[in-house]
């Protein structure tokens, strides 16, 4: 208490211009918090009521999206949303965190000096960008080798795989250079060949850092819009096969925001709070592993 | 006295800095071979030569011979894997492995091909017993290895290299993070080990060469001044050097 009191006075000792400092660093810090506040209010406000109006069942679980006729099923978006999502951070996974090895453990060190900049480059690509390459490069080819059309699942899972690569790249790098040197040492004295040490002790070693880059690729894969909303076909459909033409929860909501009117548009806010919650959701499976590796570190 | 690991006339360059000067050394069989030195004088990157650690470091040059049991492991087909299997090394911090004390033992076996449970279990048991270390962990095998103490830590580590089934261990400074009490029951541990392997351990502390060694060697800038038997070279030195160093001149 005494303690808290003396903190009190040194603290009203501030210079004035001390003082107007602290309270606009405070003020900018606010104003983040101001626009997670509101953005998370104005949402929920706006889409929860529509929710009741269809009744939850219906619309989480409802197959059709029909605003005309008034049904608003968005099972069809979930799924393709989150089917799309876990087939592209499964395969985008894969090949970023083979890179990241191969940038950590196995490229001399002229071609990490060129890959990385190449990697940050790719994610610095508007996904506008990435949309057009896929709607011009990727839609076709599958259309040429599979003989549907190519707006599809697959496209959408290819283009999102592709541009959720630099953030896992990048984030399991780091995570595997900072397994401890000695770690390798050890194992590669005990016997051990490179990729025994790879697969045995460094992967294992940065596993925390590399589920958080996995997480976040999820976080990307599953907002982003503009690069599918170009890909999918946009059919609210439940997909049977990788060729169906899809609509996730994303598209859903960028699609038809620009003329949609009461419920239809209050339904559109409804799909963004589902959106909203994965995304909170995610974010807090991130926290978790987060601090858990900085427990382990300590 | 027979000779298991033999220097002979060996060098070793960092890019340019000449590390190793024709370096002439054989490591009797069966016996603690200590080699002292002020830090930077070599005797580290000789150990290192021995189980070919210095792969790992760009630049690395190596010329002349090292044999085992009569063998170039230099030569360009010489298998680097077997050669680490029969000389293992047990570094200078401890460094076990972020896994279970029984994974951390059972790592080698395992990579090595090692899959039967049963016989795991028992070259775990028989590991840590050989590294005095089974009676305080022998109930909590599948804690992590980081819960342990440092002695502890390097006691295990010590325990996963037996596991290997090595002939030859090499030990770095394997007491210099290790407090006075863990430092003793190394010291206990590396005097039970010797006869069954070949010790060759680097050391800052002099009076541990003095009571853990059968023979030392004394680097100094990259050369090997003298070695002999450690009461030889500890009372009659025959380097002015090596009786500056040991009587506490310099270091």
């Amino acid at each position: 208490m005494e303690e808290k009191l003396e903190r009190k006075a040194t603290r009203r000792r501030r210079t004035p211009a001390e003082f107007i400092m602290e309270n606009l660093f405070l003020l900018c810090a606010l104003a983040s918090i101001a626009a997670v506040a509101v953005i998370t209010v104005y949402l929920f406000v706006s889409g929860t009521p529509a929710i009741f109006k269809i009744g939850a069942k219906e619309f989480l679980l409802g197959t059709v999206w029909k605003p005309t006729e008034g049904q608003f099923g968005i099972l069809p978006m979930i799924i393709c949303s989150v089917v799309s999502t876990v087939l592209a951070v499964g395969a985008g996974g894969v090949i970023g965190v083979m890179t990241a090895v191969f940038m950590a453990e196995l490229a001399p060190p002229w071609l990490t000096r060129l890959l990385r900049p190449c990697v940050r480059l790719l994610a610095g690509i508007p996904s506008v960008v990435y949309g057009y390459f896929g709607l011009t490069l990727i839609v076709p080819l599958i259309a040429k080798l599979s003989g549907f059309a190519g707006n599809s699942l697959l496209a959408v899972i290819v283009l999102l795989a592709m541009m959720i690569l630099p953030t896992i790249i990048s984030i399991s790098e780091d995570a595997l250079r900072a397994v401890p040197r000695a770690y390798k040492e050890g194992s590669l004295a005990l016997g051990a060949s490179h990729s025994q040490t790879i697969f045995k002790v460094l992967l294992p070693a940065a596993r925390s850092g590399i589920l958080s880059a996995l997480v976040l690729g999820v976080g990307r894969a599953i907002g982003e819009t503009m690069a599918v909303i170009l890909v999918a076909g946009n059919t609210p459909q439940i997909p049977t096969s990788l060729f169906d033409s899809v609509r996730t929860l994303t598209i859903n909501i960028a699609f038809e925001m620009s003329y949609a009117e009461g419920l239809h548009r209050e339904a559109l806010f409804a799909t963004g709070v589902v959106l909203f919650l994965f995304i909170m959701a995610l974010n807090i499976l991130l926290n978790v592993l987060t601090r858990r590796r900085e427990k382990k570190n300590a | 006295m027979e000779t298991i690991l033999s220097a002979e006339k060996l060098n070793l360059y960092y890019s340019d800095n000449h590390a190793l000067k024709d370096i002439t050394l054989p490591v009797p069989k069966g016996q603690v071979t200590a080699l002292i030195g002020p830090s930077g004088c070599g005797k580290s990157t000789f150990l290192k030569t021995l189980n070919r650690m210095n792969d790992l470091v760009d630049g690395v040059r190596v010329a002349g011979l090292v044999t085992l049991d009569g063998e170039d492991i230099y030569a360009p087909d010489y298998d680097v894997v077997g050669l680490r299997k029969r000389v293992g090394m047990v570094f200078q911090k401890p460094n076990p492995f972020p896994m279970s004390i029984f994974d951390n033992v059972a790592y080698g076996p395992r990579i090595h091909g090692q899959r039967d449970k049963k016989a795991l279990r028992e070259i775990v048991e028989s590991s840590l017993k050989g590294a005095a270390l089974w009676d305080e962990v022998k109930d909590r095998l599948n804690k992590s290895a980081l819960s342990l103490s440092g002695g502890q830590q390097q006691r295990l580590c010590i325990a996963r290299v037996l596991a290997v089934g090595p002939e030859v261990l090499l030990m770095d400074e394997p007491t210099s993070a290790l407090d006075p009490i863990s430092t003793q029951r190394i010291e206990d541990l590396i005097e039970e080990l010797k006869g069954r392997y070949t010790i060759v351990i680097v050391t800052h502390n002099m009076q541990q060469a003095g009571r853990i060694s059968d023979r030392t060697a004394f680097f100094y800038r990259g050369d090997l001044i003298e070695w002999g038997e450690t009461d030889t070279l500890f009372q009659t030195p025959a380097d002015k050097r090596t009786e500056d160093y040991i009587t506490g001149r310099f270091g």
